[in-house]
């Protein structure tokens, strides 16, 4: 047995103590869980699976206590509005803003923090992890950990500029359709349906082909096709505003629809209209990986973690984990998006004030 | 009088906290209540007193965000606050029931009514389906409700509010329980339906013998109900006392000044001069929504500094007049006038100046005040849009206003509206209207929200500014005490036409319409033995008062 896996059960026995002594029953019951999954893996796989749940129960251990620290930095660091906000958010929403900030760091800073050029060949082809190449070379010989790097940039920038884009025309023409109503609510209405009857990776693939697969045609195609569900989320928020009572006065007041979009339906909006964004970045980022990995999206040379989980396919044969890698930094940061998405929510639920 | 039966619940200082997202705060601090087998007792205090958290604890229950923090409950020996989640279950539906202020919202819509009474009996096993069903029949005949055999087979939405709240009552009963919690079961309704309500709840718990507990904000109407009467404020019990020697003789101050708000009554203007112009005439207008018409030839004159009552059951037409005039609605036939020229009837034809002049105050402060905007914009935007102010001197005016509806301007200025209690945010409605200086305002159920000492407030406010600036109102209320209070002339409506208009004064003397009568003797009074007198009045002429409540 690993050290890793006697500090694990030392764990257990300690927090199995405690929640005793403060007859804490929720503590308890989590406590013996735990321990009786350990239990069975024992018996079912040896000492080596009680070792992997060790090692992920350490790195759950590891992002909680990272989680926490970044938001005690963050409550010392920001004013006092914000330090208001953070105190209240939940570990895994801390979790979600640190990784999402280590990736627009890795972006916006790829020169700077990747050893290679993201198409410079600098070793053999598949060589394994060295000093060199912390995560070994790719198929061309490529640094691996360095294409990681601009892939943030890439994937993340291309992902984000579709999702802006589809969010501008599915809000705008949202909004404009809860206020006018009428005909123009019904155009857009049918629009959206149409739009939304075709199924997403195939009308990407028609427009791909047809028109080829430059950055911009690929973003406005991807914003084309999350617009409509932004369109739908956006009207139902704001169908549920203009019925208000302070609608109502705005427009007798005689306020234009520009007034009554900007000052009066958005305040209310925004929080459902921000938790959607996160969501459809993900999607988004799904899809545009899904398209490079597909051999549509991002062209090579440019790095990009659909492509490279792709070229780097073949290995997972080998039992080598290195494809698994840019699909695994996919998958951090939905799961570090949903993380935050979720606590707004939350917040925008109104949940956290006691109906007194 | 009751001192010799059996004590069926009994609560000793009770402690309840609320999380504000920060802490816990106490919200019952301290409470004691003892309830005997076949008693009635009445909960009244204003919002926020904590009626209803107490009414929910008495089931050993503690909404989301709240927690019983000290104190016991025991209900017929066994502790609620100790007892575990089973026991608690075992109790509710079957023992302790509750009615809740909104039955359209309690009921499940998916469901007929009868499925939902026969429930609880049948899992409990007490009856069997077919006994609970011809039950809930007989219940629902003893409660009055048309065609009894049959509107337990309706879906929720086919029956109308008071027969719901009835049925509610009915299902309540179901399983023939100890204690039925009524939480303001009557407030949502009109007062011509309230009198149904509450004469079949007291005639069902007089007969089944059930001890309940009747919350509500509404003195007169837990006068008719209880045999006790306590009185809560913040969380804390000012007085109790049997019901009528409360009335007669309250010994708290606070009690006294709960009973005292009645009494606000404004003396009545001459009537305007025949050859005076009219602020706003509503002149023969019909108004339908799609097919269904709702409005037919309604006319009626408002005159500058008067004040008009527009009184009538939900559904008589009233708000739907006040959305002609504003021009949401657009007529059918006839027009709106003001100051003699006729308006445009949409109000997106109208301009800035025809639009700046009808104001409108609304019932629910809470959706009529955006919670994102800061109280200085709220005010500030209609003196920014009609008056073009901006700066320092848009700033001083929108002090001027705060300190026209007697808010501190440095205490409200940047605040937003959640922050606000809901006086407050009637008040800041109050002053969003007078921002756009205009000749004639619409207060729409302004103080049905509120509770009694607030509404006074507002009233006088209301009462205050009339005189200062010289608006004309229309006041479109189904509360007659509030017409008593404030108006010059009541418009009386009934299915959408005028039925009665005249002077205030003519119209609190008979001869009155049929229908007036009805409104008028349907308002709940402080006596104790008035639901009895009047149900005895009107069983002699039943016919009668049954058609004209059609």
């Amino acid at each position: 047995m690993s050290i890793l896996s006697y500090v694990f059960i030392a764990v257990l026995a300690l927090g199995l103590g405690y929640s005793l002594v403060r007859r804490d029953r929720e503590l308890t019951i989590t406590v013996v869980v735990v321990a009786l999954l350990a239990a069975l893996f024992y018996l079912l796989g040896g000492v080596g699976s009680l070792n992997v749940l060790s090692i992920a129960a350490a790195v759950l251990m590891g992002a909680a206590i990272a989680a926490y620290a970044f938001r005690f930095l963050l409550i010392a660091v920001l004013p006092q509005g914000g330090a208001q906000v953070m105190r209240t958010a939940p570990l895994t929403a801390a979790f979600g803003m640190l990784v999402i900030l280590i990736y627009a760091i890795a972006g916006l800073f790829a020169p700077l923090i990747a050893p290679y050029g993201e198409a410079e060949v600098v070793g053999s082809a598949f060589a394994m992890a060295d000093d060199q190449m912390i995560l070994g070379a790719d198929q061309l010989g490529r640094d691996l950990f360095s294409r990681l790097i601009y892939g943030a940039r890439n994937t993340v920038g291309l992902a984000l500029m579709a999702t802006v884009l589809a969010f501008i025309a599915g809000a705008i023409a949202g909004l404009l359709a809860a206020v006018k109503g009428g005909w123009f609510d019904q155009v857009m209405g049918r629009l959206a349906d149409v739009i939304m009857s075709i199924p997403s990776l195939i009308f990407a693939l028609l427009i791909l082909s047809i028109f080829g697969t430059n950055l911009g045609v690929i973003v406005v195609t991807v914003a084309v096709i999350y617009s409509p569900r932004v369109f739908r989320l956006t009207r139902a928020v704001a169908g549920n505003i203009v019925v208000m009572d302070y609608v109502e006065a705005a427009k007798l007041r005689g306020e234009g629809d520009w007034y009554l979009i900007r000052r009066e339906i958005l305040p209310n909006s925004t929080a459902p209209l921000v938790a959607e964004f996160g969501l459809e970045f993900c999607f988004v980022f799904l899809l545009i990986a899904g398209l490079s990995f597909l051999g549509l999206g991002i062209q090579p040379p440019t790095a990009d973690w659909g492509s490279m989980v792709r070229e780097n396919a073949t290995l997972i044969s080998f039992g080598v984990v290195t494809p698994l890698i840019p699909a695994a930094a996919i998958a951090l940061l939905t799961v570090a998006i949903n993380f935050v998405v979720d606590w707004m929510l939350y917040r925008s639920s109104g949940l956290k004030e006691g109906q007194g | 009088m009751s001192d010799a039966r059996e004590v069926l619940l009994e609560i000793r200082d009770l402690r309840i906290d609320g999380y504000t997202g920060e802490e816990w705060q106490p919200i019952i601090k301290g409470v004691d209540l003892t309830l005997h087998k076949g008693e009635v007792l009445g909960l009244i205090g204003e919002s926020g007193a904590g009626k209803s958290t107490i009414g929910a604890a008495s089931m050993g229950f503690a909404r989301d965000g709240t927690r019983i923090s000290g104190g016991s409950i025991v209900f017929d020996g066994l502790d609620l606050t100790t007892a575990g989640r089973e026991e608690k279950r075992k109790l509710r539906g079957k023992r302790i029931a509750y009615v809740a202020q909104s039955a359209a919202a309690s009921f499940n819509p998916a469901h007929k009514i009868i499925d939902q009474h026969t429930e609880a009996p049948v899992m409990y096993g007490l009856q069997s389906r077919a006994e609970a069903e011809a039950d809930a029949m007989a219940l629902y005949e003893q409660l009055r409700l048309p065609n009894p055999d049959e509107i337990g087979f309706r879906y929720p939405h086919q029956v109308s509010g008071g027969q719901l709240q009835r049925a509610m009552t009915a299902m309540a009963m179901a399983c023939r329980p100890d204690l039925i919690i009524f939480d303001e079961p009557t407030t949502a309704l009109d007062v011509t339906t309230q009198i149904e309500v509450l004469a079949a709840i007291r005639e069902i718990v007089e007969r089944f013998d059930t001890a309940a507990i009747y919350i509500t904000h509404d003195l007169a109407v837990v006068a008719q109900m209880a045999d006790t009467i306590k009185v809560l404020l913040k969380g804390e019990e000012v007085d109790e006392a049997p019901t009528r020697e409360m009335l007669t003789d309250p010994k708290q101050d606070y009690t006294k000044s709960l009973w005292a708000v009645r009494s606000f009554k404004r003396q009545q203007k001459p009537l305007a001069g025949p050859d005076e112009v009219p602020v706003v005439s509503v002149r023969g207008v019909s108004a339908a929504y799609g097919k269904v018409k709702v409005l037919e030839d309604v006319s009626f004159d408002i005159h500058r500094g008067r004040t008009v009552a527009v009184v009538g059951e939900s559904g008589s037409g009233k708000s739907t007049t006040a959305r002609c005039i504003t021009g949401l609605l657009p007529p059918t036939r006839g027009e709106i006038l003001f100051e003699g020229q006729a308006l445009p009837p949409r109000y997106t034809d109208r301009t800035k100046d025809q639009l700046r002049h009808a104001q409108m105050i609304y019932q629910m402060a809470d959706t009529a005040l955006n919670p994102k905007i800061r109280i200085s914009e709220i005010i500030g935007r209609p003196a920014q849009f009609y008056s073009g102010l901006s700066g320092a001197a848009l700033r001083k005016r929108v002090e001027e206003l705060l300190e026209l509806i007697e808010l501190d301007p440095a205490e409200f200025y940047d605040r937003l509206p959640p922050e606000l209690s809901g006086g407050q945010k009637q008040r800041i409605g109050i002053a969003r209207a007078l921002a756009a200086e205009p000749a004639f305002i619409i207060c729409d159920e302004v103080t049905s929200a509120l509770d009694q000492l607030v509404a006074e407030g507002i009233l006088k406010l209301l009462d205050r500014l009339q005189k200062e600036l010289d608006l004309s109102y229309m006041f479109i209320t189904h509360d007659l005490a509030t017409v008593r209070a404030i108006a010059d002339e009541v418009v009386v409506m009934q299915n959408g036409r005028v039925v009665e208009h005249g002077p205030k004064d003519e119209m609190f003397r008979p001869p009155h319409h049929p229908y007036t009568d009805l409104l008028l003797s349907s308002v709940p009074e402080m006596d104790p033995d008035w639901l009895t007198h009047l149900l005895d009045a009107r069983g002699v002429d039943n016919v009668g008062s049954a058609e004209t409540a059609l």
